[in-house]
């Protein structure tokens, strides 16, 4: 079983797919859940707090705005942890921690130059583009050990 | 560790969330469930909710969706009945993949099919014939 991680990071159709195809999906509400389920956690809604930006320093620059470290400090670590990744272009909705479209670009290159086996699908617009991703998908997630 | 995950339906699922909400009340789970329009909320410990999501996408294979979720159900971070109404913010999300779902759907019901017709038949159980045995005996002997 290998861990996966999937762009967008919420993204339920890929998170889906991994775990359909006996693989581990790593999504951000993995991240997020230790965040607002450990004891001794700031005070709600503050579940990032300024520790945040701190620790996102190791993905990006300090004169980085503090948005994209705070983003970075919750995916940066699924990066460093992943054994495969899969982006998905063109992805009509982003949200919350994707919101933002530095850390999208940032997010983009630090799986693709990881150096671990990536692949890119496009966001399905009708029928034959979502059969193309599914045996896409498939095919490079049976081709991982 | 306990975990929330959502289950969601496709739009053409012949599965409704209420049908996943009661099988998942009769099932002998420990486990905490809240119904939305778009599927359940489930949570509870992870091995058991991991055990229950496949009993549920059992239902429905190609119709049924899992997504993980940080906040537990109800939680007055998220919960739009304390932030006084409004579309929590990871409803977006989940609104527009969900345009996706039945031509997702449908792809992994045709290669489930797909999948089934290449398989070869399973071959034709008979009785051993006197050459096949020779035949055997002399390669494990020889």
């Amino acid at each position: 079983m290998a861990k996966v991680i999937v762009y967008p990071p919420t993204s339920m159709i890929l998170s889906d797919l991994v775990e359909r195809m006996g693989h581990q999906a790593l999504v951000v509400p993995g991240e997020v859940r230790k965040k607002v389920t450990a004891l001794g956690i700031d005070s709600p809604p503050l579940n990032v707090t300024p520790e945040e930006p701190k620790k996102g320093l190791r993905w990006a620059a300090v004169d980085v705005p503090s948005g994209v470290r705070g983003r970075m400090a919750l995916i940066g670590p699924m990066i460093e942890e992943a054994d495969a990744g899969i982006i998905m272009r063109g992805s009509g909705c982003l949200t919350g921690c994707s919101g933002c479209n530095r850390t999208n670009e940032l997010v983009r290159l630090l799986i693709k130059t990881k150096g671990i086996p990536v692949l890119e699908v496009n966001y399905p617009s009708e029928e034959a583009e979502a059969r193309a991703l599914v045996r896409q998908v498939r095919e490079f997630l049976e081709g991982l050990k | 560790m306990r975990v929330t995950k959502y289950i969601i339906t496709s739009p053409e699922s012949d599965i409704l969330p209420s049908d996943i909400a009661m099988k998942i009340y009769g099932s002998r789970h420990d486990v905490n469930v809240k119904e939305t329009c778009f599927g359940v909320i489930v949570n509870g410990e992870e091995p058991v909710i991991n055990e229950l999501v496949k009993e549920i996408r059992d239902l429905d294979p190609s119709g049924i969706f899992i997504k993980d979720r940080g906040f537990p159900p109800g939680d007055p971070r998220r919960c739009r009945g304390r932030r006084g109404g409004g579309a929590r913010p990871g409803y977006y999300m989940i609104e527009s993949e969900s345009k996706a779902l039945p031509a997702i759907s449908r792809a992994l019901a045709s290669e489930k099919a797909d999948a089934k017709k290449a398989a070869p038949a399973p071959a034709k159980k008979g009785p051993l014939s006197a050459e096949k045995l020779e035949e055997i005996i002399k390669s494990e002997f020889s």
